[in-house]
């Protein structure tokens, strides 16, 4: 579970837990927060262990996945949530912000997918969630560089499904509308006009669609992308 | 690590073809690949087997040069060794 450490990616990597996932919690800079989702994790029964390193550097998986593999045997499930944005308009998106923005929310869920998936077939099971967002559907000025890594996880999360299904192995994606995080703290209340529902989502609904792309319910869904945006993209 | 002997290579990458769907008596040195249905995400899952057991990494590049049972013995066992 990559951005495990607060917003979203605690409350499906809580979610998991519940459900009887050992856990490896995934952070890049929040080590405390982090470790406050161990923690609260084994308090409640479970197992977790936190993992820090920067998604964007490609030797990153590997070493989650060494670590995951010792700790806790094959991967079954792989949560693909880590991401950052840099937004502008795009005639003011430099050529760093967009290749952050694709490194860390594009390529680095390709490496982890790219570990994860051997095993997974060895294994004839294995889930991967792909955290996409309502802008990889629609448009949201001020977000190409984001719209586009995660339009680009929709389309991976297709063809790697395709390439996997007969395996047991699915691949699906979350598409989150507005979700009541410190990623969209900023954003603008008249955003709320285009939300059918008239509200933020919270974390846990979106952990709550999580949970079942993860579920053995979920065995003949693959390369869907489950909108969880109170209507937005309706 | 297993040691990879031809003989324990040659046993071992049968007994994964096999289990990919072909009868084993079917999967011989000169079968192809085409001729037993074997596919290329079964050649993707030979080489996490082989990279388990001996240690061997094999690229998809690798891969694509393969045509026969034998093939994937021969290239196994060179680089192993």
């Amino acid at each position: 579970m990559t951005g495990a450490s607060r917003g979203i990616g605690a409350a499906v990597a809580r979610g998991l837990a519940e459900d009887g996932w050992p856990v490896g919690v995934a952070y890049h800079s929040g080590v405390e927060a982090a470790q406050a989702v161990v923690g609260e994790i084994e308090a409640s029964g479970g197992q977790a262990i936190a993992l820090g390193g920067d998604i964007a550097d490609p030797a990153t998986a590997d070493a989650y996945f060494m670590a995951l593999e010792e700790r806790f045997g094959t991967v079954h499930v792989l949560v693909n949530n880590a991401g950052v944005t840099r937004d502008n308009l795009s005639p003011q998106i430099g050529d760093e912000d967009w290749a952050t923005v694709i490194e860390t929310n594009l390529s680095a869920a390709f490496r982890m997918t790219r570990r994860a998936v051997p095993q997974m077939l060895r294994a004839r099971h294995g889930r991967i969630v792909n955290m996409a967002s309502v802008v990889g559907l629609r448009a949201n000025p001020g977000q190409a560089n984001y719209a586009a890594s995660k339009a680009g996880l929709i389309a991976m999360t297709k063809t790697v499904a395709a390439e996997v299904a007969r395996r047991g192995v699915t691949v699906n994606a979350v598409a989150p509308g507005l979700i009541d995080t410190d990623m969209t703290s900023e954003l603008d209340g008249d955003l709320l006009k285009v939300v059918p529902a008239r509200r933020q989502g919270t974390a846990e609904e979106v952990a709550a669609c999580v949970r079942f792309l993860a579920s053995d319910g979920a065995s003949y869904v693959t390369g869907a992308t489950l909108s969880v945006d109170g209507g937005m993209s309706a | 690590m297993a040691t990879a002997t031809p003989e324990a290579v040659e046993s071992r990458i049968v007994e994964a073809l096999a289990s990919f769907g072909p009868d084993v008596e079917q999967v011989t040195r000169t079968a192809t690949f085409e001729e037993l249905d074997i596919d290329s995400l079964d050649l993707v899952e030979l080489a996490q087997i082989v990279e388990d057991e001996w240690g061997v990494e094999l690229k998809g590049d690798d891969m694509k040069g393969l045509k026969t049972v034998g093939d994937a013995i021969d290239l196994v066992v060179a680089r192993a060794s």
